[in-house]
This record gives C-alpha cells, structure tokens and sequence, in this order.
C-alpha cells in the first residue's frame, strides 16, 4: 500500500510493491500496467528493473495491509453476520439468507463492489455455494460471477487446477500429467486419484480440495466475534459547560456494562461533542484492569480543566477503549483490602496526574558506566524488579550529569588533595581508589576516556565519590579533568 | 530507643518488626511523620540514617524528590540501597514543584500497601507549611504507612512532624584493612523534637554486618557525662496494655 502522505503515481505507471526475499527483494505485487507490461509477482525485483528500468518499486507494508484487512472483516458485516480472512488478501462473507435484505444476489454484489470503491480499493468478487468455489471463482473466474449448486462443477471446470490452492509441488505434477483444469481433475476416475494422493495432507491432495468445492464435504467459516465495545453515552437537552456533575452517572454506566461483560478498563477516554461541530477527549490509562467507577472517576480529577468547552457541549461518551478480562476476584478471606491493589490504584493516580514518565520502577542493565546500570521503565508499562546487589561499594546519590570540580593542589598519583566545587573549597583528608572504569569500547564512540575513581572524605566527613576522566599521557585529549559523581553516605 | 543513654555505652535500636497494612504507626514503633534535616548541603548521611530506620518488609516504598533536591543533592542511586538494608523496590516519582511532592506523599501515605513514603523537598517552599505537615501526619496516622520528609536547604519552621532530626556527616572510622581509606560512615543524629521519646543526640552507625537484623543502628550518645535524674525512666515503647 502506498503510503498515504505522498501523491500516489498515476495509473499510467508501473508500479510493483516489493518484499524482503532469500535474495533479495521479490516483487509482493504489481497494478494492471505492470501486468500488462508482463511483470509478475514473486520475480527479482533486479530482473524486473533490468528489463523494464522505469518501474516504480515500493516497499510493501505487509503488517499494515494485515490489520487493514482486519478490519475490513469486521467492518464487513454489515452484509452478512460471518465474514473471515481468506490467506491474505481475501475476504469470505456468508450471505446465506441476507442477500435478499439487499435487494437479491446480483445486487449485493453490486453493493459490495461500490462501497468498497467508495474506500479506494478495488474488490474482486463472486458467489459460490461453498467456500473454496468462492475463493477460486474470485481470483481466477470473471468478476461477479454467480453460481448455483447446479452449476458450480460448470463454472469451476474451465478455472486452473492451482486455484484450488494446491501447493506449488502438486500443481506442478498435475500440470505435468495434463491435468491443467478442474475439470479435466473431475474426470479422471476418483479411484486413480486415490492411489497417488489419499494419504497426503490437505494443501497436496487435490481430492479433499475438490471435495470441498464442489460442496461434497463440510468446510466451515470460523468466524472471530465482533470486537467487544464498551461506551457510556450521555444526551443532554441543552448544552452545558461544565461535564463533572455528568461523570458518575456515565462511569456506573460504563462499569456496569463492563461487569456484565466480566470486562476491566485499562484505558478509559472521556469525550465531550461540542455545539460547534468539534470534540475534545481526555484519557487516562490505569495500571490494572478496573471497573471501580470511583476510581476511575478519581483519575480524570484535574485533567478536565484543560477542556475546553466552547460555547458548550451536549452530547458526552465514556468509552473504554481497552479492556482486559477481569473475574469477580476475592483475593483474602479475611475481608482486609488486597495491598496490590491499592498500589495499583495509586500508579494510575499518580500517573494520571503527573504523567507516565514521571513514576516509574528501575531497571537493571549490565553496563559498567555507573549511570548507565539503572535505567527507568515507566510504572504503568513496567513490574518492580528485585533489587540490584553490586559487589562494590557504590555511591547512595549520583549527579546527573556529574559535575566538574576545580583542583587547587594535585597530587601526581591520586586523588586532589584540595578541590573547589560549587565555590566550596574541601581538602581530601582519607580516599579510597583508584578503581578504574574503563569505556565499552563496544559502545562508546572512539576516544572515549577511562575514569578511575576515588572516593574521598574530607574534613567535616562528607564523602564524595570524584573521578578523573583519562591520564596524562593517553593521547585522547589534554589535561585529564575531574568531576564529582555521587556521595556516599 | 531509649531516650539517653549513659556516655560511651552503645544502644541497640530494635529493628521494626514488619508492620502490617492495619498495625497503626505508633504501635509499630515507627512514628507517622518524621521530618529529617540534613546538616549539611548535598549530605547523603540523612538518607542512609532514614534507610536504616525503616522496618523490613518486601512492599514497595515510594520515593519523591522535586527538581531542586534531584539538582542539590543528586538523584537516589538504585544499586546502592541493598547496601543498607533496602531490599524491596522501590517506586520514584519525580516532580517539578513542591506542591505535587506533598500531593504524591498524601496520596502515598493513603496507600497501606507501602512499607514507607519518603519525600524530599529542598528549599523552604512556602507551600510546605504546619498545615501540610498536619494533613501528611494524620493521613499516615490513619494508614499506618511510616513516612519521611526530608528537608534539605530548610531552617525547619513549625511542623506537625512526631519526630524531627538534624543527621549530618560526621568523620568515619577507620578501615581495618587501609589506614587511609575512609571506613564504614558515623552520622551525627541530633532528635530535637518528638513526641513519644525525649530528644537527644547520638552518634548514629549502620552495621550491615550485625547478626541480628534488630541490631543494626547503633547510636551512641554524644551528651556530656552526665547523670541521669532520680527517676528518670526510659518512655516504654509501647503502651502496657
């Protein structure tokens, strides 16, 4: 698919869409000037730029297309109530008893091929008793064929014997043995298919596929269920300013709904429709999945007066837009509240008013630049790690980023015996070190200096952990500086 | 804690006991409010004074710190906190303004799933006054959650703190191995204010290496020699029932 944000070229040029292969890019799909210009799919996207050099190649969006037409099924079913993903690129509906709604088969048809058109995309359609008749007549029979239970042999018959998706292997042999069509597949005697295909898996075995087809054995749709919805909506009959006294009606609402659906919110979003045409939402995200409309009231405190109301509003949704399963839990016996759950409820009200980065968990990286082994993972995304136990004494606050200090009186082989840092004078009195810290150098860019590190008491007891960045003759840069990174207790 | 001891004697400081989500603070021996000033600017002694004071559990603590204690005195280092007996996660929120430090340390000391709340507030901000003290204290009162501010850069003006300290560096003793290295750290303790426990002043050292996890705060008095009143009886710890 091309990309939306671009000017898409023209019909007059050839366009191929290409996917990563064993060597190389592969041509994932090409339009009707392509084809026409006989480039096909699953070719060296180099072959194909060498014989024809205007081509214009894409990367195709593989993910994207998926949940494209993920949601095309679902948005489907306003034909029919099934509708399936067929491999990639197709979509099955079982219209059974619904195409008279729309006015008879023909009409459906009709009707599916405009409204996908109204998208922007182009629909190849037919209608078949059976599944793998669909399918087949679709991609490889004229578009919008319609066939009956007494004509489906007929009309699959002159269709190729791979649109049965037969694996590439097996079309192959039956290609050799002459057997190009689905129908000339028909007429050799079941018995002498037998011999050579019965014991084979489905994607090899042309019998269970044709089977299938013709409708002389069962192939169901499993169908997804719909994606779970879950809103509270408001009407007001005249427009309001200010949404709070509206709230809690809206959450009892929403946290019913999700109880009756054995459902807890993890994200809720609140959304005011203003009388000029325009909507304002506000979302807040919750650690765990909770149907406490207290509490989910208590996470939107301060964050609606950032709304504006305009002229008014009079229409308000609360909507969870995720959900996770939630069962009526009773985690103690002694009726005392689940101390998990109160910090979890906590997360969400800090995080709700703060924000996400700003409440968070550590995390352990193996590094040896003391800064880098603890990192911070937000609390709403991240579980508390036990903590880190390092061999070695280390600071219990660091700067960041450290600080440099001025060195009054040097010592050749140690630390400053006198120092200034923040306009302070301090004089060294005990030190501990040099432990030396050298560069990842599989990290770090080339240059990078070692530091050794000292740490150093000085006269009122306060203790500094300073290091010196590089020595004096390392040939990565000049006078080797100091800085202050932490203190110890 | 006894409130004084005779000169030179160490005390042991009894570990807190795990305090359950219902046992309110005063029982467990942990005070709701404690307000510590560090003596000297970016001194971390307060810190390690408070880590040791914190009874042992394995529930998450909460700590916050504003913009300008992160500045001044650097920010919390994870990898160090085992180091005195900090062996639970420990949440950290960090916040630009005084005023959401005291928010999240109410919100915190309304959660009985803590083991402890501490906050830091650098400066004398005028929002952090007897009246914010008073809310955080009776809210940890209800709960039963310790917490702990800590207030660098600050005079100390009123407070509804049930014990308040001054913890500042104090030179370390020698290490056994290396006559010049500075050895394990000593911290002046000076309590100045306290409800249930007469103010005085120690010489304050973590001992990781103590058998009994009770044992490890030691405080020696730093009080002249002097003799205790006739009648003078250490304040029980907890009420006779």
């Amino acid at each position: 698919m091309i990309s939306q944000y671009r000017t898409a070229p023209g019909p007059e040029v050839a366009v191929a869409l290409s996917r990563d292969g064993p060597h190389g890019p592969v041509i994932h799909a090409i339009n009707q000037t392509a084809r026409d210009r006989g480039i096909t799919a699953e070719a060296r996207v180099v072959d194909m730029r060498a014989i024809h050099p205007d081509l214009h190649v894409e990367e195709a969006d593989i993910a994207g297309d998926k949940a494209l037409l993920r949601r095309l099924e679902h948005w489907s079913r306003r034909w029919c109530p099934w509708s399936v993903l067929d491999t990639d690129d197709g979509l099955i509906l079982d219209v059974t008893g619904s195409a008279h709604l729309f006015g008879g088969e023909a009409a459906l048809l009709h009707d599916i091929c405009n409204r996908f058109a109204m998208q922007g995309l182009t629909a190849r359609l037919a209608m078949a008793p059976t599944r793998g008749g669909a399918q087949a007549l679709a991609r490889f029979g004229p578009q919008g064929s319609i066939c009956t239970h007494t004509d489906l042999a007929a009309k699959l018959g002159p269709l190729p014997a791979h649109a049965l998706r037969l694996d590439k292997a097996t079309a192959q042999l039956l290609n050799r043995l002459g057997l190009k069509t689905i129908g000339a597949l028909c007429d050799v005697p079941r018995t002498a298919l037998m011999r050579r295909f019965a014991t084979l898996p489905e994607d090899q075995n042309p019998l269970i596929l044709l089977d299938r087809a013709l409708g002389q054995a069962a192939d169901p749709l499993n169908a997804p269920p719909d994606p779970l919805q879950f809103m509270a909506r408001s009407s007001l009959p005249e427009p309001v300013i200010d949404p709070v006294p509206h709230l809690k009606s809206l959450a009892e609402d929403l946290c019913t709904q999700l109880a009756k659906a054995e459902q807890g919110a993890r994200q809720v979003q609140l959304t005011i429709y203003r009388i000029d045409g325009e909507w304002r939402s506000v979302q807040v995200a919750t650690a765990r999945a909770s149907r406490d409309p207290l509490h989910l009231l208590r996470l939107f405190d301060g964050k609606l007066d950032g709304v504006d109301p305009g002229f008014g509003f009079d229409l308000l949704t609360f909507e969870a837009t995720r959900v996770e399963p939630v069962s009526l839990i009773q985690d103690r016996l002694d009726g005392k509240r689940d101390p998990d759950a109160d910090i979890a409820s906590l997360l969400d009200r800090l995080t709700a008013r703060l924000g996400k980065d700003k409440v968070t968990w550590s995390t352990w990286s193996q590094s040896h630049k003391p800064e880098h082994v603890e990192a911070r993972v937000p609390a709403l995304q991240g579980a508390p790690e036990a903590p880190l136990v390092l061999p070695r004494a280390r600071p219990i606050r660091i700067l960041t980023p450290a600080e440099e200090v001025t060195v009054i009186y040097a010592v050749p082989e140690g630390p400053p015996s006198q120092f200034r840092w923040r306009r302070v004078l301090y004089k060294t009195t005990r030190y501990a070190g040099p432990e030396r810290i050298a560069p990842e150098w599989w990290k770090d860019r080339p240059g990078s200096r070692l530091r050794d590190y000292y740490k150093i008491e000085v006269q009122d007891g306060r203790r500094f952990w300073l290091y010196r960045e590089g020595h004096l003759h390392d040939r990565r840069g000049d006078t080797p500086r100091w800085f202050v990174h932490g203190f110890f207790a | 804690m006894e409130n004084d001891s005779s000169y030179g004697q160490v005390l042991h400081l009894p570990r807190r006991t795990p305090s359950g989500p219902r046992i309110k603070a005063d029982q467990a021996g942990c005070p709701a409010l404690t307000d510590i000033f560090p003596l000297h600017p970016f001194d971390p002694s307060a810190t390690g004074f408070l880590l040791s004071l914190l009874p042992e559990t394995t529930r998450p603590a909460l700590w916050i710190q504003d913009r300008a204690s992160r500045q001044e005195n650097g920010q919390i280092y994870g990898p160090s906190l085992p180091a005195f007996g900090m062996d639970r996660p420990v949440l950290q929120v960090h916040v630009s303004h005084p005023r959401d430090v005291l928010w999240a340390m109410e919100e915190g000391a309304a959660c009985a799933g803590l083991s402890a709340v501490i906050g830091e507030i650098h400066g004398a901000p005028a929002v952090l006054d007897f009246t914010a003290t008073k809310r955080l204290a009776m809210r940890a009162d209800a709960s039963g959650v310790p917490v702990f501010l800590i207030r660098s850069g600050d005079p100390g003006g009123l407070s509804a703190a049930r014990e308040r300290w001054r913890v500042g560096a104090l030179p370390s003793q020698p290490d056994p191995l290396d006559v010049q290295a500075p050895g394990k750290p000593h911290w002046d303790a000076d309590l100045f204010r306290a409800r249930t426990r007469r103010p005085g002043r120690w010489r304050a050292q973590y001992d990781p290496d103590a058998k009994r996890a009770a044992d490890r705060l030691r405080l020696v008095s730093r009080t002249d020699d002097r003799a205790l009143e006739a009648g003078d009886q250490p304040i029980p710890h907890r009420p006779r029932a």
